[in-house]
């Protein structure tokens, strides 16, 4: 399935200029921070939990390029070690949404009726509900660590996959091709899977970017409220935290650099998103696209 | 399902089915609170205290009854405001909510404002240079202000404006001792618990700036982080409306260029933006839990934080159901506006 989907990436990108280049700046700029990650013991110029390397609070340096936090810390090695709870959390979080979502919309449009009501009708009120209010209370109640925060995270965005290819199908159910396809006799499995599947995954991996980015910005807030993984690594969400009874002292920094990093990971997975969106699901645009 | 409904049957039928969703949402965040692993009273005192003050505190809040009868109790008591006691002090939850709701109203409003004139603006202005310089740069704007973590750039402004500039208050809602109290004519009180309103009700033009300065800040942050999605709306929107013929006919007539703009084109392109704010709202609620906190911005959405670090379970049960219900409320004004706005809709 993803070989038919890359060739036809390909030459879609060619065709509309402007949203391939957001694939690929998005593409590059998430590949970074994850391999930046990654790499970050070998990267990074300090322990980034070691307190007292450097005296407390001193501003961007020679010896300190992003500084030092109120224990002595280098912003730098936290800055490079800081992003690995937020991207497990994202990708645990997506994980299970596409686990749930996917096969909820795909049941609820295939059994119809009533129960497709009901099912959608709670997927609605969940969908309408304020997110980060509804990650809060979950994050109350399964309590703290990562999968519990992942969990709290993908409750707020199975909606919008279940809409999403519930949607989907309804539409392709209704198309001729199908509907020659039942007639000579194929079976539901490979309706499913030769037509339906291939037409719900671009889709599905479009809400999945999006779905990225919004899962850090949530785990972020989350971890702004104080409900975030009590773990002593280094986490961007956490020197926020932090960071923040520092501000009226004038030590901008500490905060400066780990909130830039959310902002570069989180743009990344948008702007995938958004190109993606833009190449998967062609719009009516008229008139001088190139 | 009749061909063609009338606005009164869509009216009805709408407002019958906010109420299962309500009653979906309350039940959910019922069930949430006691069925899933963890006790509240257990967990509020972190298992710290002995057997006899939590089942004291279990009896005091009606936690020790069945569930099915504190289910019922639940019920009943939301239908007569009665949100709970608080786990601190067994204080009335529902009195609370109600004098910190008029400040995340306050701000909700002044925020959806900002969003919405900063992202129609920019949205008309992108879609006049479509596929221009100046049109990208609006739109990466759009991408990038969503980006970025809302507590995140208030801190960031915080830092300019506060304590950089000192040009403007770095959180609160009004100095001290300052606050408006409305409208006293011959023994009758009358006050929205908007700052801003009251202040202009009383005729205190100094109060009035002094609160428009205290929220500046909130509403900047919130505004400018739900921005984008305007931006977005309207320059599509805008595209799709500019190639009309009406608008040909307009030009061809010889009006003005900002006339055939704003008269013609933007008009018919509102009623999205009007539909998008709505849909926005339980953004702009979650959003302002967070800008709250930062601003120390004394609403619902900052009692709500105050009382997680509490683990004040009654608390945050009803201010959970304060922002469903307010949610609901708002989504379904304005799907009924939409409707009497646009025919096509019941049809």
């Amino acid at each position: 399935m993803l070989a038919q989907i890359i060739p036809g990436l390909g030459s879609l990108a060619r065709r509309r200029g402007m949203a391939g280049k957001l694939v690929l700046v998005g593409a590059i700029i998430t590949g970074f921070v994850v391999v930046m990650t990654v790499l970050s013991p070998i990267l990074a110029p300090y322990n980034p939990s070691k307190i007292n390397v450097g005296r407390p609070l001193t501003a961007p340096n020679s010896q300190f390029p992003l500084g030092t936090d109120d224990v002595g810390r280098d912003m730098l090695s936290r800055v490079i070690a800081g992003g690995g709870i937020m991207l497990q959390v994202a990708i645990v979080s997506v994980f299970v949404c596409l686990l749930i979502g996917v096969p909820l919309g795909l049941f609820s449009s295939h059994t119809g009726g009533y129960v497709d009501r009901l099912i959608s009708l709670i997927m609605d009120s969940i969908y309408a509900f304020p997110g980060i209010i509804l990650a809060i209370a979950f994050s109350l109640v399964l309590g703290r660590g990562v999968v519990n925060m992942a969990l709290s995270i993908a409750v707020v965005y199975v909606p919008s996959y279940f809409r999403m290819v519930r949607g989907q199908v309804l539409s392709i159910k209704e198309l001729p091709y199908v509907e020659a396809a039942t007639s000579i006799g194929a079976k539901k499995r490979t309706i499913l899977g030769r037509y339906i599947l291939p037409n719900v995954t671009p889709s599905v991996v479009c809400v999945a970017t999006v779905n990225f980015a919004d899962a850090i910005l949530t785990a972020a807030g989350l971890t702004f409220i104080g409900l975030g993984v009590p773990v002593n690594v280094p986490d961007w969400g956490w020197d926020l935290t932090n960071g923040r009874r520092l501000l009226p002292g004038g030590s901008w920094w500490v905060i400066a650099f780990p909130g830039l990093m959310i902002i570069l990971l989180a743009l990344g997975f948008t702007l995938m998103g958004e190109g993606l969106t833009e190449l998967l699901n062609p719009r009516l645009e008229q008139g001088g696209e190139k | 399902m009749s061909d063609c409904m009338t606005l009164r049957t869509y009216v009805i039928a709408r407002i019958l089915l906010t109420i299962p969703m309500i009653f979906i949402l309350l039940t959910s965040v019922f069930l949430v609170m006691r069925v899933l692993p963890g006790d509240p009273v257990q967990m509020h005192f972190e298992k710290m205290a002995s057997p006899a003050v939590i089942n004291q505190m279990r009896i005091q809040l009606g936690l020790d009854k069945p569930l099915y009868a504190q289910y019922f109790d639940y019920i009943v008591g939301l239908f007569r405001g009665d949100l709970g006691k608080s786990m601190q002090d067994y204080s009335s939850v529902g009195q609370q909510i109600f004098s910190a709701f008029p400040a995340t109203l306050e701000l909700a409003i002044c925020s959806m404002l900002i969003a919405v004139l900063i992202g129609v603006f920019l949205g008309v202005e992108a879609s006049k240079s479509y596929n221009r310089p100046k049109d990208h740069i609006i739109r990466i704007f759009g991408i990038v202000t969503y980006a970025i973590p809302v507590f995140f750039l208030g801190m960031i402004l915080q830092m300019v404006f506060g304590v950089w500039l000192h040009w403007l208050p770095t959180g609160g809602r009004i100095a001290p001792g300052m606050a408006p109290t409305g409208l006293s004519l011959g023994g009758i009180h009358f006050s929205t618990g908007l700052y801003t309103v009251d202040s202009l009700l009383q005729g205190n033009l100094t109060e009035f700036g002094l609160s428009l300065k205290y929220l500046l800040l909130p509403s900047l942050t919130l505004g400018l982080v739900l921005c984008g999605i305007f931006i977005r709306l309207t320059r599509t929107n805008m595209f799709e409306t500019m190639r009309l013929d009406f608008v040909t006919a307009a030009k061809a007539r010889g009006l003005k260029d900002s006339t055939v703009t704003y008269r013609y084109i933007l008009r018919n392109a509102f009623l999205p933006v009007l539909t998008m704010t709505g849909l926005q709202f339980a953004l702009l609620l979650g959003g302002a839990v967070l800008t709250e906190t930062t601003f120390s911005w004394p609403g619902l959405g900052r009692y709500l934080v105050d009382r997680i670090n509490f683990r004040d379970y009654t608390a945050i049960q009803g201010a959970v159901v304060v922002f469903g219900i307010f949610v609901s409320i708002v989504s379904l004004i304005v799907d009924l506006l939409y409707a009497y706005l646009d025919p096509r809709i019941r049809l």
